[in-house]
């Protein structure tokens, strides 16, 4: 796709004339923004874009955007985004889902979609709870958590959304908050910028069923105590004082305060193309033992399924001609009737 | 080669002629019996007779050896006059060992040929089979003609000096059977000689074994004296033309691309593994070249929705699969109906429900496709009659779905998909082409995505088109805009408005025609794949001098616009089905018609006499 003479878009021409129907003050609002400021960034005309969702409050996004966009049923954005990428490769494609949506319903086309690596983005919007449906508990809801499905509290084990991402090895993985909008705008661009599956999780707040679910992470009274902020080649520092650091001990990992003999030096450093090893390490880092890892876990580039299906399709043209169907009627075995 | 093959086919016994012959070769399941039928039938199709043929083959890929359960068969009939089913009844009966025997020797006719594998009925066989003693010896073998022949022995001495091992001598006897086989019945043995040197091209020792157990097998026929005469079948004077031997799923694969290059688009097939359509995968795999897109998804949902996402951006969108696969699909057909985008569905029907009976037919899938989805969701459906149909069933349902803008159903069921038969190969150059617009974006500022044409198809604006972006999805939409709409009056007007669009694919298709007389004593409808065996009965019958019509409904949805008056024109209507009575529900509630059932659900094909005997007693009382 050239991006030659092309106009300069602006964040107002990714946005569609629909009314945003997210209720006040909910979180999916500042990923909207941060997705139209980032988009004009990609040098990729609207008409080339398409954003396909699944069912739940962050689905209605694309109705958002003006762009070409499929509003799905629950779960299966994936299945549908792959069928138009693999068959429109020029098309710059991103699904947009949530808590529920990927993990649950639609958890098998979640870990299909990462291992096949199909060219596309997918954010999701983890507000750990049910939202269009009223708040029931969802698969990353912590252990214990009253909701109107759970009045005894929440039994299940949460699902780790980068865990699955990494154990289906997906070649992008990240994660941005909310409220961070510097920061999701930069992870969101460094997603649409990799060749592959990028997958997004976003600590996204729904402020009417699990208000503040994220506060430790969102908030900036405590925001630096409770996130390390992942760069690469980057050793791991966090806290106010940017005064405490993470240290590989073996197998594990441990919060060490620099100082008292301990310097940078001993930190682990990020490596975003480190051995899946690394990138499960930093995904196991859950609050309150460890600070909870921002920014791009995985970034690591890998043959994706669109391009190979479209190569196996040029290379048997190449190889077989380009097919000939009264050609192909008339081999083999075939007999005249006079 | 050929020049040997051909003097050593020679006969110099008895040759008698038949019109034609109807054969069941039954065996282990891994015995091969379903590649010598594949063979015989395909040779039968090269030397000009019309053939139908009906595989059978349990749903356990190898069950216990020499069990009934583990029972493979094939049955074909070849004729020098047109046939529309595989035989009702068996004139030669080859079977393997005494499970093959006992669970396939009713349908031999009386004074049939019945050629066993002796070696193989010892008492550790009987025993697999559940007999206490031998079936070769009972005195109801009095009523076939029983040749008895030591298969095991004989292959192992013809390929001896190959040194194979006993496994792998023992599993050229199928060969062996097929030379035998092809003796009796005059066939070249030049095909399979061709097909052998191709398959085994890697393995020598093992092509040259089979190769010597075919001719061996051959020779014994035209020495052993336990075998008079053999048989000979003339060519059938079918529609001149090239032709070639079609199975349904393979026609199925062709048909589908050929209206993809008709309508100049790029077929894009979703699909998940599933009995008995998945041959239609494989088949579509291979064409590559043609540009064929073949995504093996990772559920029977996902396999549809990737074919809805290829859909909306602009190629021709194609799922298949059986039963259960369709009951996964069903919300996102009514997500693919709801976004107004078009594509193809295709169920191969297999016995029911649940898991049912996964290689075996029936047609209970009617209403599932009709109604199988949350609220009012037609799809027009057409089922196909026989293998070759497929073919132009394929390329239909496309014109309709992108004409109209919305998913089509097929229909086809487990017997058609593997059954098989000549099929009068088409030029493709002088097939009408499919006709498919895009918006272009230069009327951008009028664009809506929901504005509708006279048969109130909406536009296929594809992404890439400059100012033509727009949002589609599950939730109701406006009319007109596509918005998001939840006004009361606009759910209704769309409800309708899906409604009379399925309703207008009416205008497109042929008015129904009956065989037979216009009007009399009894109409038999029927559908799908239980075609060869109603028309073929309902012609008997009228040779009987019975007044009967018969009328087969290719479109389920909609029905064609004169049938409720062509019902009214017979004094009774007969609907048989290989299912409860589905057809006759549909029909009965719409046309107020008192059709009359006959329904079957043995996982069976309908046979000619059973339809005949049910023809006269309707008449009886008509």
């Amino acid at each position: 796709m050239s991006t030659v003479n092309l106009p300069v878009l602006k964040a107002a021409d990714f946005a569609s004339d629909q009314d945003v129907r997210w209720c006040p003050g909910c979180g999916d609002y500042s990923i909207l923004a941060q997705m139209k400021k980032v988009l004009p960034e990609l040098g990729i005309p609207p008409e080339q874009m398409v954003f396909v969702s699944g069912i739940g409050c962050s689905s209605r996004f694309p109705y958002y955007m003006n762009t070409y966009g499929v509003h799905s049923i629950h779960g299966r954005a994936p299945a549908v985004a792959t069928g138009l990428k693999v068959t429109r490769p020029d098309l710059k494609v991103w699904v947009i889902t949530g808590d529920g949506d990927a993990l649950s319903i639609g958890g098998n086309h979640f870990v299909h979609l990462l291992r096949r690596n199909v060219n596309l983005n997918i954010i999701l919007f983890n507000n750990r709870i049910y939202g269009l449906t009223k708040g029931q508990y969802s698969p990353t809801s912590p252990e214990g958590q009253v909701t109107k499905s759970t009045p005894m509290g929440a039994i299940d084990h949460p699902l780790n959304p980068m865990l699955l991402a990494l154990g289906a090895e997906a070649t992008f993985v990240a994660r941005s908050i909310d409220a961070h909008v510097k920061h999701l705008a930069a992870t969101l661009k460094r997603a649409a910028e990799h060749k592959g599956t990028a997958f997004v999780e976003v600590y996204q707040n729904c402020n009417v069923f699990n208000d503040g679910a994220w506060n430790y992470a969102a908030d900036r009274a405590t925001r630096d105590d409770n996130v390390i902020e992942l760069e690469h080649g980057k050793p791991l520092i966090f806290g106010k004082e940017r005064d405490k650091g993470i240290r590989l001990v073996g197998t594990k990992i441990e919060v060490v305060k620099l100082g008292n003999g301990i310097s940078e030096s001993d930190l682990l450093v990020h490596d975003e193309q480190g051995d899946l090893i690394h990138s499960f390490l930093l995904a196991r880092m859950r609050r309150a033992e460890f600070p909870e890892p921002i920014g791009v876990f995985r970034d690591i580039q890998s043959p994706t399924f669109d391009d190979q299906m479209n190569d196996q399709i040029k290379l048997a043209k190449q190889k077989r001609g380009p097919g000939d169907l009264n050609q192909l009627f008339r081999s083999g075995d075939t007999w005249q009737v006079a | 080669m050929s020049t040997d093959v051909a003097s050593l086919e020679q006969s110099s016994k008895p040759v008698q002629y038949v019109s034609g012959v109807t054969v069941r070769l039954a065996g282990d399941s891994g015995d091969g019996m379903q590649l010598l039928g594949t063979q015989l039938t395909n040779t039968s199709a090269l030397l000009g007779n019309d053939i139908a043929t009906f595989p059978d083959f349990p749903a356990e890929i190898r069950a216990p050896r020499g069990t009934r359960a583990g029972v493979s068969g094939f049955q074909v009939q070849f004729a020098s006059h047109e046939v529309f089913t595989p035989g009702d009844v068996v004139d030669a009966l080859i079977a393997m060992n005494p499970a093959a025997l006992v669970t396939n020797l009713a349908d031999l006719r009386k004074g049939g040929l019945l050629i066993v594998n002796e070696d193989n009925f010892e008492d550790k066989d009987l025993k697999l089979a559940n007999l206490k003693t031998s079936p070769l010896e009972e005195p109801a073998m009095e009523n076939y003609r029983l040749v008895r022949v030591p298969m095991n022995k004989l292959t192992m001495e013809a390929v001896k000096e190959l040194g194979l091992s006993v496994k792998e001598a023992d599993r050229c006897k199928n060969f062996f059977a097929m030379g035998m086989v092809f003796w009796l019945y005059g066939r070249s043995m030049e095909p399979t000689l061709r097909f052998i040197r191709d398959k085994f091209s890697k393995t020598p020792d093992i092509q040259k074994a089979n190769e010597k157990a075919l001719l061996a097998g051959w020779a014994f026929g035209e020495t052993t004296e336990t075998l008079g005469a053999s048989y000979r079948v003339e060519p059938a004077s079918l529609t001149p033309g090239l032709y070639r031997n079609m199975m349904g799923n393979q026609a199925l694969a062709w048909g589908l691309m050929t209206a993809a290059q008709l309508s100049g688009k790029q077929l894009f097939y979703g699909s998940y593994p599933i009995t008995p359509a998945s041959d239609i995968l494989h088949e579509l795999s291979r064409f590559k070249n043609f540009g064929v897109y073949t995504f093996q998804a990772e559920d029977e949902i996902a396999a549809v929705c990737s074919a809805i996402g290829a859909a909306y951006g602009g190629s021709m969108g194609v799922t298949t699969s059986s039963g259960p696969g369709i009951a996964l699909k069903a919300e996102a057909m009514g997500l693919a109906l709801m976004l107004e985008l078009p594509m193809i569905i295709i169920d191969v029907q297999r016995g029911g429900p649940s898991t049912g009976l996964p290689t075996k037919t029936e047609q209970a899938d009617l209403l599932q496709v009709l109604f199988g989805r949350n609220g009012e969701s037609p799809l027009p459906v057409i089922a196909a009659r026989s293998p070759a149909d497929c073919f132009d069933t394929a390329i239909e349902a496309w014109r309709i779905a992108s004409r109209l803008m919305m998913p089509v159903v097929i229909l086809s069921d487990g017997y058609i998909a593997n059954g098989a038969e000549p099929w009068l190969i088409p030029d493709v150059n002088q097939m009408e082409k499919i006709q498919i617009q895009h918006p272009d974006g230069s009327d951008a500022a009028n664009f809506k995505p929901y504005r509708r044409d006279d048969m109130l198809a909406r536009p296929w604006a594809i992404p890439g088109t400059p100012g033509l972006m727009h949002r589609v999805g599950g939730i109701e939409k406006e009319d007109v805009t596509g918005n998001i709409s939840y006004d009361p009056e606009n759910h209704q007007h769309m409800v309708r408005t899906r409604e009379q669009k399925v309703a207008n694919v009416a205008k497109m298709i042929p008015p129904a025609t009956v065989l037979g007389p216009e009007s009399g004593d009894l109409l038999v409808v029927s559908w799908g794949g239980t075609y060869g065996a109603c028309m073929t009965a309902v012609k008997q019958a009228q040779e009987m001098g019975l007044s009967v019509a018969h009328l087969h409904l290719r479109h389920l949805n909609p029905f064609p616009s004169n049938l409720g008056h062509v019902l009214k024109q017979y004094r009774k209507v007969l609907i048989p089905e290989l299912n409860m009575g589905q057809l006759r529900m549909l029909i009965r509630a719409k046309y107020l018609v008192d059709a009359i059932g006959y329904n079957k659900v043995k996982g069976k094909p309908f046979s000619v006499v059973e339809l005949v005997e049910q023809i006269s007693n309707v008449c009886k009382t008509a």
